[in-house]
């Protein structure tokens, strides 16, 4: 079947098996490979990325079911060459070790920023508790995403404003 | 890597629609909302439709609203708006109190509350809210819609009486005054099934118990519901002691079975302690609703 959708702003046409994920078309149709793939079974969230602007695990998502959706990937967070705050921040507070996990860490942050601009660390736990770390490196994936929140620019793109949470 | 077997793939643009593509592909066609319970089981090939129905697209079948009588959820409302709806909470905050712990939040904005129904696992935490709100499902077919009460709904184990043409369409929950409600769950991690967990519903008049719910997952009750210690609790006043026995009498009327996630007896201890609790905020807040 012929499935078509925006990935970080491009269009992306392709004939696919409808039994395809969205994570194997991101990654090997697309070519896309910031988005990982892990667990297959929906409880890692590496593979989350934005489907019209809320987040998803795209290992339980077929590629026929976001046919004429909109999706961001961990490509798509920077504008314009510029890193996004929540990207700055996993820099600034070594929010990541192995960095398997960290695509999806960082666009669920970004999806809770656009909705809750100023979390509780409560809340930036709640918000990531469907992903893991297999370094267990919470503590900094926490404090990176404060950062992030204290650090946004304000000329972000927003990409999530107004949707979900 | 877990990939499903082949599939045909079909969107519906409406609900008769769905029921159109549900008669033409038959009995081995599956509708397919969130996907997080159907596409595992189609990876491990529990599950092996060779069509699947996608209902995405059906915002008719999303909504939640309240009539005088009756709180009416479209079978496509999202766990996540069920958990953040103002207007089911108001009347039921067992609502928020079992999504808070059902899976994740990313899970949450996919799952729906028709298809956690449809899917009909034994440890479905929806299963025991409605239980012990004593709601209604609305199934819709070919030949218009049939209302079947949620103590009916469940045949057994991942099977219901929705027939291969058919869809879940709507949830119904009656409004009562003077209830309150609570969600009591323990599971190994955040996010996981319930080893147990218990729903309660309690309608005072006049300081007694003129109506009780209590509903429980994961511990084998006959659709999900403890009916003999609600029939207990009828017409009593709501003292510690009445809620002991109450508890205890739910423990005893279901039959839990010991696997990786504990031992028949330490799940019975959880089915009484977590009905306690269950109970005694499901008073409080029909107290405070009452004054």
């Amino acid at each position: 079947m012929q499935v078509s959708m925006t990935i970080n702003g491009e269009q992306v046409s392709r004939e696919i098996e409808a039994r395809l994920l969205l994570v194997h078309f991101i990654r090997e149709t697309a070519g896309l490979t910031g988005t990982h793939w892990g667990c297959d079974t929906s409880n890692c969230g590496t593979c989350v990325v934005l489907m019209d602007g809320v987040p998803v695990k795209s290992c339980t998502v077929l590629a026929a079911m976001a046919n004429g959706r909109n999706i961001t990937t961990v490509e798509g967070l920077e504008t314009n060459g510029e890193l996004d705050s929540v990207q700055r921040g996993f820099i600034e507070m070594h929010g990541l070790q192995c960095g398997f996990c960290t695509p999806g860490m960082m666009l669920t942050a970004r999806w809770l920023l656009d909705n809750n601009p100023h979390p509780t660390d409560a809340e930036i736990r709640e918000a990531i508790s469907g992903q893991i770390c297999r370094c267990t490196g919470y503590e900094n994936i926490v404090r990176a995403i404060r950062w992030a929140a204290e650090h946004e620019s304000g000329t972000g793109h927003n990409i999530t404003e107004g949707i979900g949470a | 890597m877990q990939v499903p077997a082949p599939i045909a793939y079909e969107r519906a643009t409406s609900l008769s629609n769905a029921i159109e593509l549900l008669s033409r592909h038959g009995p081995e066609s599956r509708i397919i909302a969130g996907g997080h319970s159907l596409l595992p089981m189609m990876k491990l090939r529990l599950a092996r439709p060779e069509v699947v129905i996608d209902i995405n697209d059906l915002a008719e079948l999303d909504y939640i609203r309240a009539n005088s009588d009756h709180l009416q959820i479209g079978a496509m409302v999202r766990h996540a708006s069920l958990m953040n709806s103002d207007i089911a909470n108001r009347y039921f905050p067992i609502f928020r109190e079992a999504e808070t712990v059902i899976a994740d939040p990313i899970v949450r904005n996919r799952g729906t509350v028709g298809g956690s129904l449809c899917q009909a696992d034994p440890a479905e935490d929806l299963a025991a809210v409605f239980a012990a709100l004593k709601a209604s499902v609305v199934i819709t077919g070919n030949n218009g819609s049939r209302t079947v009460p949620i103590s009916s709904f469940h045949i057994g184990p991942y099977m219901t009486v929705v027939e291969p043409d058919e869809l879940l369409t709507e949830v119904i929950v009656p409004l009562r005054t003077h209830v309150g409600s609570a969600y009591e769950k323990v599971e190994r991690r955040a996010g996981d099934w319930g080893i147990a967990s218990v729903g309660a519903m309690i309608v005072l008049n006049s300081g007694q118990i003129s109506e009780a719910g209590i509903g429980l997952a994961a511990v084998r009750a006959d659709h999900f519901r403890a009916v003999e210690a609600e029939s207990f609790l009828l017409g009593k006043q709501p003292t510690a002691d009445v809620i002991a026995q109450a508890a205890l009498i739910a423990s005893e009327n279901c039959q839990p079975v010991a696997d990786q996630r504990g031992p028949e007896d330490y799940k019975r201890h959880l089915v009484k302690e977590l009905t306690t609790r269950a109970l005694n905020r499901a008073i409080d807040k029909a107290r405070e609703e009452g004054t």
